[in-house]
């Protein structure tokens, strides 16, 4: 049987493909299949070795020294070869970490040495000769730059590590096969040969030609494990196999901050739905194939610095794949492989990686909405964003780089922007720009506040500009970053993989919403006094009365709290983008709320100097006093055209307070979600946990190996958290009502 | 009229069907040894609000108990501030709103009458099945005899019911009053669940010392509470 024809045959379009040959699945989890014994067994295998890597210094069980990671720069690899279905490893053994340092050199030896391994001393040398994009960004980065970065006003930003986030459209290798891949940016090089040269032609040209290289390696990587991917895959198996070989050519390639996967259950299911009606496969081998496909996802391992670890903690890839959503035509898009993706988390447990996403849709089949919440609640290991939101924006073939980035795939990439302290920045503002815990002068000097009280239109007034001016100091930052990663560090595997022409967006980012929205509402609606120290800096306040907190649904601060995300983005949008890129937002921190709150003084909300700030657009712990429902709304209420990278909101309850039965938890859950969806929310992660669980997890680490927890936009192994991230976890808002 | 409210829950998963906002009533007239709220014992306590100014809280939350959901009056006793309870329920009722009062039947119900008349079911706390136990627990007597009353009533009216019985090793978990009280309820067509709640000591912390009787108590296990089910449900 051949697939349905359309315009994905004349061009690169997976899209159309898709829509022309999907069958959307209305049923039940019934069909679905366990684990086979060589799935079981190569899981146990694979166990021990976790068990290991968990134990070992850093956690890093083995690293490589000597070779430089490419696409094929690696022998076959394998975890124990008679079992596996789906093979391919980032280097010739599993779990050994390669070094990346077109990033920097320093970083990879420092980690190196933090983990007890010694870089050689041959890559050494040919880095003398090799520039990297950690020392060049650090050659033309401003004094304003390096005093912002130094007192953590901007923090994570990708300057000493990958950016991430870039999704390389993995499903055109099984569709079309590498041949035809490369005949096609032939073709869009030689369109440039007869153009008068300027900088924007040659850097297209060069750049083409990066991918063309990038793919004929990719073709090698597959012969070096006896494949001919040059031609489109012929089955499922196949489908599988080339698709995964594009996202190991990718993450042996780079190092990125997020090395997300994209959308490609449904596309597979099409491979699968064919090779089930012509008996090529049975039910049971297809779940054996994707158990294998979501195994070698699941040791995807890059290594990385100490400091790395403090703001992304718990070692995430965010191998992140987007499932379900609906398609332009009304049709849902929830198919047979939307199940065996989720029903890994089944056979193989829970699991912080791939980070699965739903596209959730108040219209998506009642079944599925079903069996997704009930793994939800079993394995605290999904998370949600609304389809019905960013649909429209962005169509119905785009996926969830990292946590809440949406982008097309294969036609829009981002440039990664970490953070900016926004927290920080409003004590910058009553400070006169002096910093609050060196006492440096970081932003430009001027007037600091001296009033006794301090007065809501004085404060808002000086923290306008001093949001305009951290936006002008961020966004040149992130210039000269980008500038230099493609210079030094280009994506060309994950570029040859999307269309030549494509939207950029710069993904900037602020952390501290809630304690800034807090802060100016208690300004506003209370007394606050600051407490200065002997150089006249406000170290302290003190509040007197009491104020509308945000995340109790209460108009008088949220709308503080969207005042805020709006100022802020517009100061963004009034600089110059690279590239001409698009500015956008997000309201996400990783596990960096911990680290930020470490670098911000007290703050006029009540909040004393270190606690951490709370995680995305979270309001702030133990604040939300009316239940879920009014923090979802409060946070629901932050605007999603002023914030288009993502809105993280990141929810705990006991399970004996979703419901009394797993029936009616699934049932309230679902609720839970619709509503939030409609009420225009972005992103959900669920928690379903018992406080105690997290608690005897901080004591017992081996007795809860996979116990898998959602932080900001990812989901991590708790007992991989340092201690502090941990009590963090634990000393947030659990919603558990008696 | 202004009431005294404890505190709002919005999303209330264990206090009725589907997803509930959750009214908690300042004040109690019955002091249960196993009370887990007794902060809000207290009628003069917590804040006021007019019924129309909680309405207005719920409201924006709609669209979650629009799906087999609703509202819960709880506590507290809901039914001591009875008038604003009714005036509350009223407007609620006008909102289109499924609701529901979490009661103890502390209050007689020849009073109460006018409040669950307009409620769509009742949550209805049997403390005990036994008069000089029930007494022991609450702290006041005839409370036994107003459950049955209202469970009568309801029965009467056709209201619907869930019966909500907390299992406390040592008072309520014996054999005996579980079965007396399972072949009870089994007479009644309103009783659409019984719900039994394991006693739990998460509320400790918010009792004066040496009035908590119970801090020698467990919690029943689990297996305690499977039997517990079967008990009340195989009569």
């Amino acid at each position: 049987m051949n697939f349905v024809s359309g315009d994905w045959n004349d061009t690169i379009d997976v899209r159309d493909f898709i829509q022309k040959n999907y069958t959307p699945y209305d049923g039940d989890g019934a069909f679905l299949t366990g684990p086979t014994e060589r799935t079981k067994k190569l899981w146990e295998e694979l166990s021990v070795l976790l068990e290991k890597e968990r134990k070992s210094p850093g956690r890093v069980l083995d690293a490589d020294t000597k070779v430089i990671s490419g696409i094929t720069s690696h022998p076959a690899g394998y975890i124990n070869k008679d079992l596996e279905v789906i093979v391919g490893l980032q280097t010739e053994k599993p779990l050994k970490r390669a070094i990346m340092p077109f990033g920097g050199l320093r970083m990879v030896e420092q980690a190196l040495e933090e983990h007890g391994y010694h870089l050689d001393p041959e890559v050494k040398k040919i880095f003398k000769y090799r520039r990297t994009h950690n020392e060049s960004v650090f050659g033309v980065y401003t004094d304003d730059i390096r005093a912002a970065r130094s007192s953590k006003l901007l923090t994570g930003l990708p300057d000493a590590y990958g950016r991430g986030r870039i999704i390389g459209d993995y499903r055109r290798v099984a569709l079309y096969g590498v041949d035809y891949l490369l005949a096609k940016k032939l073709r869009a090089k030689i369109k440039f040969d007869r153009m008068t040269m300027t900088d924007f032609i040659v850097r297209k040209r060069e750049e083409i030609n990066m991918q063309m290289e990038a793919l004929e390696q990719l073709k090698e990587l597959g012969s070096i494990y006896g494949f001919d991917i040059s031609k489109p895959a012929k089955d499922t198996k196949e489908a599988i196999q080339w698709l995964y070989f594009g996202y190991l050519a990718a993450v042996k390639e780079q190092n990125g901050a997020a090395m997300s996967l994209g959308r490609t259950s449904t596309f597979l299911d099409i491979w699968a739905e064919r090779d089930l009606k012509e008996g090529r496969y049975t039910e049971q081998e297809i779940q054996e194939m994707v158990d294998q496909f979501i195994i070698k996802l699941r040791i995807v391992r890059f290594l990385r610095t100490l400091d790395y670890d403090n703001i992304f903690a718990g070692d995430p890839v965010w191998v992140t794949e987007s499932i379900g959503g609906m398609g332009l035509d009304g049709r849902h898009m929830v198919t047979k492989m939307s199940y065996r993706f989720l029903h890994t988390l089944e056979n193989l447990g829970p699991a912080p990686e791939p980070n699965l996403t739903i596209l959730w849709s108040t219209r998506l089949p009642e079944n599925f909405k079903r069996f997704a919440t009930s793994i939800s609640i079993e394995t605290s290991s999904i998370q949600y964003e609304n389809d019905d939101l960013m649909r429209v924006d962005l169509g119905d073939d785009y996926g969830i780089a990292c946590c809440v980035s949406p982008m097309r795939i294969g036609k829009q990439m981002q440039f990664f922007g970490a953070r900016a302290n926004l927290a920080k920045c409003l004590l910058y503002a009553i400070n006169g720009g002096v910093d609050e815990i060196t006492g440096k002068q970081v932003a430009p000097p001027y007037k600091p506040i001296t009033s006794e009280y301090l007065d809501y239109d004085e404060v808002m007034e000086k923290f306008e500009y001093m949001s305009n001016y951290l936006a002008t100091v961020y966004t040149k930052a992130l210039y000269m970053i980008h500038y230099m990663h493609d210079k030094y560090n280009y994506e060309t595997l994950e570029m040859a993989l999307m269309d030549e022409r494509m939207k950029r967006t710069t993904a900037c980012g602020m952390a501290g919403l809630s304690v800034v929205a807090d802060s100016l509402s208690a300004i506003k609606y209370a007394k606050v006094k600051p407490i200065r120290n002997e150089k006249g800096l406000a170290v302290d306040f003190e509040i007197e009365g009491d104020y509308p907190k945000y995340g109790n649904n209460d108009d008088r601060v949220d709308r503080i709290a969207v005042k805020v995300t709006k100022m802020f983005m517009n100061d963004i949008r009034k600089n110059k983008m690279y590239r001409d890129s698009t500015p956008t937002q997000s309201i996400l921190t990783i596990t960096s709320n911990v680290e930020y709150g470490k670098n911000t003084g007290s703050t006029p909300d009540g909040r004393k100097i270190g606690v951490p700030l709370a995680p995305g657009a979270n309001p702030m712990h133990g604040r939300d006093t009316n239940g879920a429902l009014a923090s979802l709304l409060s946070v629901a209420k932050i605007p999603w055209a002023d914030c288009q990278d993502g809105i993280s909101y990141t929810f705990s309850m006991a399970p004996s307070a979703l419901g009394k039965s797993n029936q009616e938890r699934s049932t309230n859950l679902i609720t839970l979600l619709d509503g939030y969806m409609t009420a225009t929310g972005q992103h959900l992660n669920v928690n379903v946990l018992n406080r105690e669980t997290l608690m005897d997890a901080m004591d017992h680490p081996e007795k809860y190996p996979q116990l898998t927890i959602r932080v900001s936009g990812y989901a991590v192994n708790f007992i991989k958290l340092s201690r502090e991230q941990q009590l963090d976890v634990i000393s947030r808002t659990f919603h558990e009502k008696m | 009229m202004t009431g005294r409210i404890h505190s709002f829950e919005s999303f209330g998963a264990v206090d009725g069907p589907g997803v509930r906002y959750v009214v908690f009533f300042q004040g109690c007239p019955l002091r249960c040894m196993f009370c887990h709220n007794p902060d809000t014992w207290d009628a003069t306590a917590g804040k006021e609000y007019t019924a129309r100014e909680v309405v207005e809280k719920i409201l924006p939350f709609r669209n979650f108990y629009d799906h087999g959901g609703g509202v819960t009056l709880s506590g507290g006793e809901p039914l001591m501030q009875l008038d604003f309870a009714t005036e509350l329920l009223g407007l609620l009722k006008g909102s289109g709103l499924h609701t529901a009062i979490d009661t103890s039947a502390a209050i007689p119900l020849e009073k109460a009458r006018k409040a669950i008349d307009i409620a769509d079911m009742l949550l209805l706390d049997f403390k005990a099945f036994d008069s000089a136990l029930c007494e022991k627990i609450t702290g006041r007597p005839h409370v036994l005899e107003q459950e049955k009353e209202y469970l009568e009533y309801c029965q009467s009216t056709g209201k619907k019911v869930w019966i909500r019985h907390v299992i406390v090793p040592g008072l309520t978990l014996n054999e005996e009053h579980l079965k007396g009280l399972g072949s009870y309820l089994h007479k009644f067509s309103c009783v659409e669940k019984i719900e039994s709640l394991a006693f739990h000591k998460m509320g400790e912390f918010k009792w004066q010392k040496d009035l908590y009787k119970l801090a020698g108590t467990e919690p029943p296990s689990d297996k305690d509470m499977k039997k517990v089910s079967e008990l009340l449900e195989s009569y």
